[in-house]
């Protein structure tokens, strides 16, 4: 049968081009709130208030961009490095549905005000259960592939994102729990300060799976392919693999710095944070270091540019967060907007700008072609998305620091020297700067979304073979 | 036992694990096999959907 002998494609391409759709919906949400932490007055209606927009902004990009990244470039990889064909069309193909159902589902229910309260889960139980349902069969799909794989080595990149597929359904079964009052109100399962630790416990590995693991595994194929050579270091690739599984599920304590929770916690808490840096920059190494050799490149292609810059903020943001572990620290940042310019240094940084420079690799390959439409524009998407994160960043930095130091400064009689509002008054001009750092990162993505609309336009999908099994 | 003392135990198992897969991954005998590893995405060409 003809079939057999093709890739599946036809989910890949589905995925790719939505991460681009998605990730314009999810900045401009995220442009919209930064406005509106400027002129107050954009709070038009309540389903268009702050705290409804907020998680909308939150779920969209992880979820709806970051997501369908993960999906496209895990479904691409797993196909071409087991030299097999995705395992269960049909199924594939339900979780394409079925997470562009979610992400609608959230879309509707979280302007009007259902939500569960917990930060990256924010979403209510009936959503809660399709994104099961969806997950177990992307579980289902991605490792039936690598059962029937034709090479006899699972490639490393591979077991970053099984262990992305593995610890998000225990994530997000485990925090999900709840007890539902009616089909549009839950309650958590836990109470608490428990409540609490379960979701940070979550909540830092959704960081650690969902945002790093499988984004390591988009490095580890997509580098090595763009620069035509293999990773560094394999031997490293596995010890940072095994690093950070190791590591990574003890963190999340350090989001509850001199709270109620044990102190004894929030000790081990800061110190794995601590260890974490040591895999994470053996893996940023590791990716960098791929280039060696082979220097000149980076150049002349645009699309290596996004892919090893993402790794400098993947290094940036992997010691500032330890940094940010650290109690001391931790009581001069927390709640402050250092930790907003943190996140962003790694999602735009990091995470958006590895997706980015994947898909222009993936987009034309998908349609028969060898690079995408214009080449000038990648690079212009670059800059501009690069200045944007920057602009972004040093904002968030500045008025953090600024607004810790406000907050904890008292006059000689004990009493404090600031009032709140005092500190919100300084920050504006910093939110300004921040929302241009926005703009020019979501502009970017509009040059993208036309890029990718005329290299496609007029193409026939691709379709390519799998390669025969060596002969024996 | 005091359950504790099962949960100690049981980081200092999988603390020597890793230090095992440490020494494992950079034993000479793993290099051929890691090389061969390592060449698993480029190694695929012929079969690029960008050439027609």
């Amino acid at each position: 049968m003809q079939a057999q002998e093709q890739y599946n494609y036809t989910v890949v391409r589905q995925f790719a081009l939505m991460t681009v759709v998605w990730g314009i919906v999810g900045m401009l949400v995220g442009l919209i709130i930064a406005a509106q932490l400027i002129w107050p007055d954009l709070n038009l209606a309540s389903w268009l208030s702050y705290g409804r927009l907020r998680p909308l902004h939150t779920n969209a990009v992880i979820f709806a961009f970051g997501g369908s990244a993960l999906f496209a470039t895990s479904y691409y990889v797993v196909q071409r490095t087991c030299h097999v064909r995705l395992f269960g069309d049909w199924l594939a193909s339900f979780t394409f549905w079925g997470w562009q159902a979610v992400i609608v589902l959230a879309a509707i229910s979280l302007p009007l005000g259902m939500t569960s309260g917990k930060e990256y889960a924010e979403l209510e139980w009936p959503i809660d259960v399709l994104i099961t349902l969806v997950w177990v069969s992307y579980a289902v799909v991605f490792f039936g592939t690598i059962a029937k794989r034709r090479v006899s080595h699972i490639y490393v990149a591979n077991w970053f994102f099984g262990a992305f597929i593995l610890t998000v359904a225990v994530l997000h079964l485990v925090n999900s729990a709840a007890m539902p009052v009616s089909l549009t109100k839950s309650y958590s399962a836990y109470a608490g300060v428990q409540d609490a630790m379960v979701q940070w416990w979550y909540g830092h590995n959704a960081v650690g799976f969902f945002l790093t693991a499988g984004f390591l595994g988009m490095m580890y194929y997509f580098i090595p392919k763009q620069a035509g050579r293999p990773v560094y270091s394999y031997r490293l690739s596995v010890v940072h693999f095994w690093a950070l599984i190791f590591t990574y599920m003890w963190a999340g304590p350090h989001h509850l710095h001199y709270t109620a929770l044990p102190d004894w916690a929030q000790s081990i808490g800061m110190l794995f944070s601590l260890v974490l840096l040591a895999p994470s920059w053996g893996g940023m190494i590791n990716g960098i270091m791929t280039l060696s050799g082979a220097w000149h490149k980076l150049r002349t292609d645009p699309i290596l540019k996004f892919l090893v810059v993402s790794l400098s903020f993947y290094g940036m943001s992997t010691f500032e967060g330890p940094m940010m572990s650290i109690k001391t620290v931790n009581a001069l940042s927390h709640y402050t907007d250092w930790t907003v310019g943190h996140v962003h240094s790694g999602a735009l940084g990091w995470v958006g700008m590895v997706t980015i420079g994947s898909l222009y690799y993936l987009i034309p390959r998908l349609y028969g072609r060898s690079e995408m439409h214009s080449m000038q524009l990648v690079t212009l998407h670059f800059w501009v998305a690069t200045i944007g994160i920057v602009l972004y960043i040093a904002a968030m930095w500045i008025a953090g620091v600024m607004q810790g130091l406000m907050w904890r400064a008292v006059n000689p009689d004990g009493t404090l020297t600031y009032a709140f509002v005092e500190s919100v008054k300084a920050t504006y001009p910093y939110y300004a700067v921040r929302l241009l750092g926005g703009v020019l990162y979501f502009a970017g993505m509009l040059i993208m979304a036309w890029n990718v609309i005329k290299t496609v336009a007029g193409q026939k999908p691709a379709e390519a073979a799998i390669p025969a099994p060596a002969a024996a | 036992m005091d359950m504790n003392v099962l949960r100690s135990l049981l980081t200092a198992l999988m603390f020597a694990v890793f230090i095992g897969i440490v020494f494992w991954a950079w034993s000479g005998r793993r290099r051929a096999d890691f090389d061969a590893a390592a060449r698993l995405p480029l190694d695929d060409d012929h079969a690029e959907g960008g050439r027609r």
